[in-house]
């Protein structure tokens, strides 16, 4: 299981954006541009309010056997994870243009 | 008094005054591109390889999609956000927009170009609407993502559904009054395509290995299960990006698909539906798409891949060509008659134009985010 500590390292501001990019971009094939669903379940502030903080962060470097969801171990570190469902529990910002 | 000249050079003007204002030009030759991220489309012109117009206001276009009138002059828009929007091409404005449903990933026109249907994820199902007035004239409620919608002879339409494991086609002979019927496809289907003759309809599985098939010429001998066990056992990569059977990948006798988690194209015998080959490319394929000749089949990747695309010739069975159009390589679009590919390049804000003979970049266009490019020759087209 993965510890949510809130004192993990951020990843830098660079790289937020880049996942931030990421998230709006690539998950957004299955999970919607804005987020609010598609093939893959809604990420919104609202319907993960009630979920887990370590499973969703679970989720995102594991994937979920069994349905579409993909491990993103491989581009995307544990602390990264964690950062990134804090953004989608707080509400995901947009892209800077 | 005019002189007799000067009358006509007055006449002549008020033609050019009149064309400008009406736009007065055919329509085979313009097509759509997608701005993604700014919910916006521009209107293209494939002989000029250039943008001549904008239309905004179409709401959220992540993963849109496009169908043309028949008449080449309407664009209908399916936004992800349900909202669906008829363009016209030649005016460039929003003709009509209504908002049809919370969730939806795409649509398609019937065969004789009065009917538009979307396909829904929520409420999932599909919807009818009058071509010309976006008029709600029924819907088949499915309790399920709805995937893979193409139009059938006969005003039919298959579709797939995601949670449901099912193919239906459904008979919109009476629009007001959808008859449908039911055939099992296997777990999560995510995408379906029809044969150019609009004859074989196919839905990818995501799963499970393999391929749904349903004859709707002959509907009653039920579906059945195609290139079953492709991945023999083996464990899939990871699935970053869901790849789409769309773009008629038959050529020479043989379909051209995606293989999911894996980095192939796959190759069926469409007499026998018996595993024709597999050729291995750089990424998982997301796009497989034939030239309109069938003579080269161009594949594009998922994530992390999306910047390279590969180009099959069908005749020697092997990737002859490499390219890397940009960042993100989202979709490609073939000219009518397949002289010209365009890609978009989402993160590099281009699009990019490549002669399909010498593989030449030709020119390169400004667009914000593209992802999807759609012409006008898809009207004429069963399944697009
Ligand atoms: C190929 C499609 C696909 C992609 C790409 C994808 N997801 Fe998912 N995701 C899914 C599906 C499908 C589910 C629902 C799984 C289930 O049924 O439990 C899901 C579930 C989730 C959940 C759990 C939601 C909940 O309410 O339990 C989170 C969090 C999540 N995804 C985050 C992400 C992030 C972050 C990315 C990008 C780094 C991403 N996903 C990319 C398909 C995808």
């Amino acid at each position: 299981m993965i510890a949510a500590t809130a004192d993990a390292a951020e990843p830098d501001s660079a790289r937020q954006r880049e996942l931030v990019r990421l998230v709006r971009q690539d998950c957004g094939s299955c999970h919607g541009m804005t987020l609010k669903g598609g093939l893959g379940l809604p990420l919104t502030a609202e319907a993960l309010r009630d979920k887990p903080f370590d499973g969703l962060v679970a989720t995102v470097v594991y994937g979920r056997p069994g349905t579409a969801m993909p491990p993103w171990k491989t581009m995307i570190s544990e602390n990264e994870a964690e950062w990134i469902v804090r953004q989608l529990m707080q509400g995901f910002p947009e892209e800077a243009r | 008094m005019m002189t007799m000249n000067r009358w006509l050079t007055f006449l002549a003007a008020l033609l050019l005054a009149g064309c400008a204002q009406t736009g007065l030009r055919g329509t085979g030759d313009l097509g759509v591109v997608v701005e993604r991220a700014s919910g916006r489309i521009a209107i293209v012109d494939t002989t000029a390889k250039s943008i001549i117009a904008s239309v905004h206001g179409l709401g959220d276009l992540s993963h849109a999609s496009v169908v043309f009138s028949r008449d080449g002059r309407y664009a209908y828009v399916f936004g992800r956000d349900g909202g669906l929007s008829k363009v016209d091409l030649l005016l460039a404005r929003i003709d009509k927009r209504v908002m049809q449903a919370g969730n939806s990933i795409g649509g398609a026109i019937s065969q004789d170009g009065r009917l538009v249907v979307a396909q829904n994820y929520e409420p999932g199902g599909i919807k009818v609407f009058d071509a010309d007035t976006l008029e709600l004239l029924s819907e088949v409620p499915a309790q399920s993502k709805v995937v893979g919608l193409a139009d059938l002879s006969g005003n039919r339409f298959a579709y797939a559904l995601f949670d449901k494991g099912e193919i239906w086609i459904s008979d919109l002979a009476n629009p007001r009054d959808p008859k449908t019927q039911k055939y099992p496809a296997g777990q999560q289907p995510y995408d379906g395509l029809v044969t150019p003759d609009g004859r074989h309809y196919m839905a990818g599985l995501f799963g499970e290995d393999g391929i749904a098939l349903l004859d709707t010429w002959r509907p009653e001998l039920g579906s059945r299960k195609i290139l079953e066990h492709y991945g023999k056992g083996q464990e899939k990569l990871p699935v970053f990006k869901m790849p789409h059977l769309r773009g008629w990948a038959v050529a020479g006798g043989k379909a051209y698909l995606p293989a999911i988690g894996r980095h192939e194209v796959l190759l069926v015998d469409t007499a026998t539906w018996k595993e024709a080959g597999r050729i291995e490319v750089k990424g998982q394929p997301v796009f497989v798409m034939a030239r309109p000749d069938g003579r080269q089949v161009w594949v594009n990747f998922a994530f992390p891949d999306n910047g390279w695309v590969q180009v099959i010739d069908t005749l020697k069975g092997e990737v002859v060509q490499t390219l890397q159009p940009g960042k993100a390589i989202l979709h490609m679009e073939f000219t009518p008659r397949g002289e010209q590919v365009w890609l978009s390049a989402r993160d590099d804000n281009l699009v990019s134009i490549y002669d399909t003979q010498s593989f030449a970049r030709l020119t390169t266009l400004q667009a914000e985010s593209p992802s999807g490019i759609f012409f006008t020759s898809r009207a004429a087209r069963t399944g697009f």
